[in-house]
């Protein structure tokens, strides 16, 4: 008698009391259902938070030094920052400086006052994955010479060049620059936006703007999942310079990101045991119908042993139904819990306007699978032994 | 002489009910060679039903030494049990004690598939002993669709499907009208002829009868071992039975 065949006899017994078997099952339906429920909604949430906060940047850190002037002996240099960067290069990857410019920006006759200027180093671009559809990015050469360059956002290059801006010149500080590129469309080509942005060579823009020290550094840090750390190097190097930590901050998007994910999978987690406890109370419903079903089949065991089966066939046949019992409502409960899954994400998307999508884990609906089975197995254990220990005399005698 | 199939040595059953200790089964001794139709007969209470468990290896005795095949039963553990019921004893029971939800093809399976048979071998098998008893044609047909005469026969198919070496029938005519219980009793017989060895409890006198040989139980002991025609007992009606037999002891 193999397991096959012991799986076989399970399902007759199933089938034969279709109704029975189902109410059974319910507790485990409802424990699995509820689990990848959670599970696929936090997973959402999770999917959902990622993407807005990558369009933040989540592999960027954002260095703000306001120093302690430009005569004390301890201040950061824009080499120095370089430094650091090349000396960590085993969390963080790329450095840009970024010197905000104010003052008018002309155009002809025509001022802007909406249009930002920021200098940038020739690695920029990559940084924040801004493309240049026309002419060239920034380069180090621009960088070194101090050219009076400048890449301009597709809302100047369309609204005051007419899509024509290469080789154009912009007034900027009092000084003319020259039009050397053109970035595609990042936001929606409105004024003020993205797109209304001038970039000039750092060193550039340092000297228009006459500033001694830069005050603002974007870093790229390697992996995501380390921004803490990577973040910690920084402010590490950042202290040797300063001594203090009032003059320079250190913020990370990724370290917030995975700040509020770890608190999310803890929230998950604790939702999903919560759930998880209809497991149980499905497992005892199960260990309960099994219990009475041996009861009721304790002639069929008693005929089965005279017959010649073994304590470990009886005990085999029972954990079996028991786990086949559980295993059908485990997997009832996944499809319900796709199901339900789907139809929330149908619901949750108009009603909050975002674009949140209940998406179960195929590892949560493997784990929902294999706990229920155990359960089975562990729940049917004990009615399966009382089966294997019958008396086959009293067995034979019950009516 | 042969070795004996089955050997009683001084076996005893003893029960405890409460403070008193029933002697269900008191110092038996008999022996039943192969080949043999015997009738095991008693009253309710005789200790009948304690021989059959105990021959039929459901139980062990008490005291005392049962031999099976030359193998002491009483020393064997649950498992090897198991075994031995499933090899070399084939049940016949009153109530047929078929599973109610499985064909009579897949009921005259179980045996063989606790022995392990392939599937393939076991269908087989099972599909000649119902042929033999002249089922072939209801294979597919469930316990309570045929007639108690009919599902007895299942019950003989079972028994006999293994090939065992004893057969042993618990008033197998005790639910059957006297018309089926005498085709039952003829079919039982015809395995006699066939070399089959038999032992049949009853409390039938009349059904007794048609045995080779009758061991006569009263209160746990035998009363009377010998050839049915000796029995006088067994000629008698049951009122007269029991002095019949106390008579008949005496003679032995």
């Amino acid at each position: 008698m193999n397991p096959l065949e012991s799986f076989e006899l399970a399902i007759k017994n199933i089938l034969a009391s279709k109704l029975r078997a189902l109410l059974t099952m319910l507790g485990i339906i409802i424990g699995v259902t509820a689990v990848i429920l959670i599970v696929g909604l936090g997973n959402g949430v999770k999917v959902y938070m990622t993407e807005q906060f990558s369009s933040l940047g989540v592999n960027t850190l954002t260095v703000t030094v306001t120093g302690r002037g430009a005569t004390s002996s301890r201040r950061l240099t824009v080499d120095n920052m370089y430094d650091i960067v090349a000396k960590n290069q085993d969390c963080l990857d790329k450095v840009s400086p970024i010197v905000r410019m104010t003052g008018p920006v002309k155009i002809g006759n025509e001022t802007s006052s909406t249009t930002s200027v920021s200098g940038v180093s020739e690695d920029y671009f990559d940084i924040v994955q801004y493309s240049v559809v026309s002419g060239r990015g920034i380069e180090y050469s621009d960088i070194a010479m101090r050219d009076y360059v400048c890449v301009v956002g597709s809302y100047i290059a369309k609204e005051w060049f007419s899509g024509n801006a290469l080789g154009q010149t912009i007034k900027v500080g009092g000084s003319y620059l020259t039009v050397i590129g053109v970035l595609g469309e990042e936001a929606e080509s409105e004024s003020g936006s993205t797109d209304d942005s001038i970039f000039v060579p750092y060193s550039t823009a340092i000297r228009l703007s006459s500033t001694g020290t830069v005050a603002n550094y974007t870093v790229t840090i390697r992996d995501v999942a380390k921004a803490s750390e990577s973040k910690q190097v920084v402010q590490t190097a950042l202290y040797e310079i300063f001594q203090n930590e009032r003059y320079y901050s250190v913020r990370s998007m990724g370290e917030m990101l995975n700040t509020m994910t770890s608190m999310i999978n803890i929230i998950v987690t604790v939702l999903s045991i919560i759930a998880g406890i209809s497991l149980v109370v499905g497992g005892i419903g199960i260990m309960n119908i099994m219990l009475v079903s041996v009861t009721e089949r304790t002639k069929e065991i008693g005929i089965r042993k005279a017959l010649g089966a073994k304590e470990r066939y009886i005990l085999t046949q029972f954990v079996i139904e028991a786990a086949t019992t559980s295993a059908i409502a485990g997997i009832i409960g996944i499809g319900l819990g796709y199901g339900l899954s789907a139809i929330a994400t149908k619901i949750i998307q108009p009603m909050l306007g975002a674009k949140l999508t209940v998406a179960p884990t195929f590892g949560s609906a493997l784990m929902a699978f294999s706990i229920s089975a155990a359960i089975g197995i562990i729940f049917g254990f004990l009615p399966a032994r009382k089966a294997a220990a019958l008396n086959p005399i009293d067995a034979l005698r019950n009516e | 002489m042969m070795e004996a199939l089955i050997e009683f040595r001084n076996v005893s059953k003893y029960y405890t009910m409460g403070d008193t200790v029933v002697k269900a089964a008191d110092d038996i001794s008999f022996k039943i060679y192969k080949g043999e139709f015997v009738a095991i007969v008693g009253q309710s209470g005789s200790g009948k039903s304690t021989c059959m468990n105990i021959i039929g290896c459901l139980d062990v005795p008490t005291s005392g030494v049962y031999l099976l095949n030359g193998r002491n039963v009483g020393e064997m553990n649950k498992n090897e049990l198991s075994e031995i019921r499933n090899a070399m004893v084939g049940f016949i029971f009153q109530q047929y004690n078929l599973l109610p939800r499985f064909n009579i093809l897949e009921n005259v399976e179980i045996p063989l598939m606790y022995a392990g048979v392939s599937k393939s071998e076991r269908r087989r098998r099972a599909r000649e002993a119902l042929e033999n008893v002249g089922l072939g044609s209801k294979t597919k047909n469930l316990p309570n669709q045929l007639s108690g005469g009919q599902q007895q026969r299942v019950s003989i198919a079972r028994a006999l499907v293994g090939k065992p070496s004893l057969i042993l029938a618990d008033e197998p005519t005790g639910a059957l009208d006297s018309k089926t219980g005498v085709e039952v009793m003829a079919l039982f017989q015809n395995l006699h002829k066939a070399g089959h060895t038999i032992v049949l409890i009853t409390h039938n006198n009349e059904i007794a009868a048609d045995a080779q040989r009758i061991i006569r139980l009263e209160d746990g002991r035998v009363v009377y071992d010998g050839p049915a025609s000796g029995d006088t007992a067994s000629h008698n009606v049951f009122s007269s039975g029991r002095r019949k037999a106390d008579e008949s002891a005496g003679i032995l």
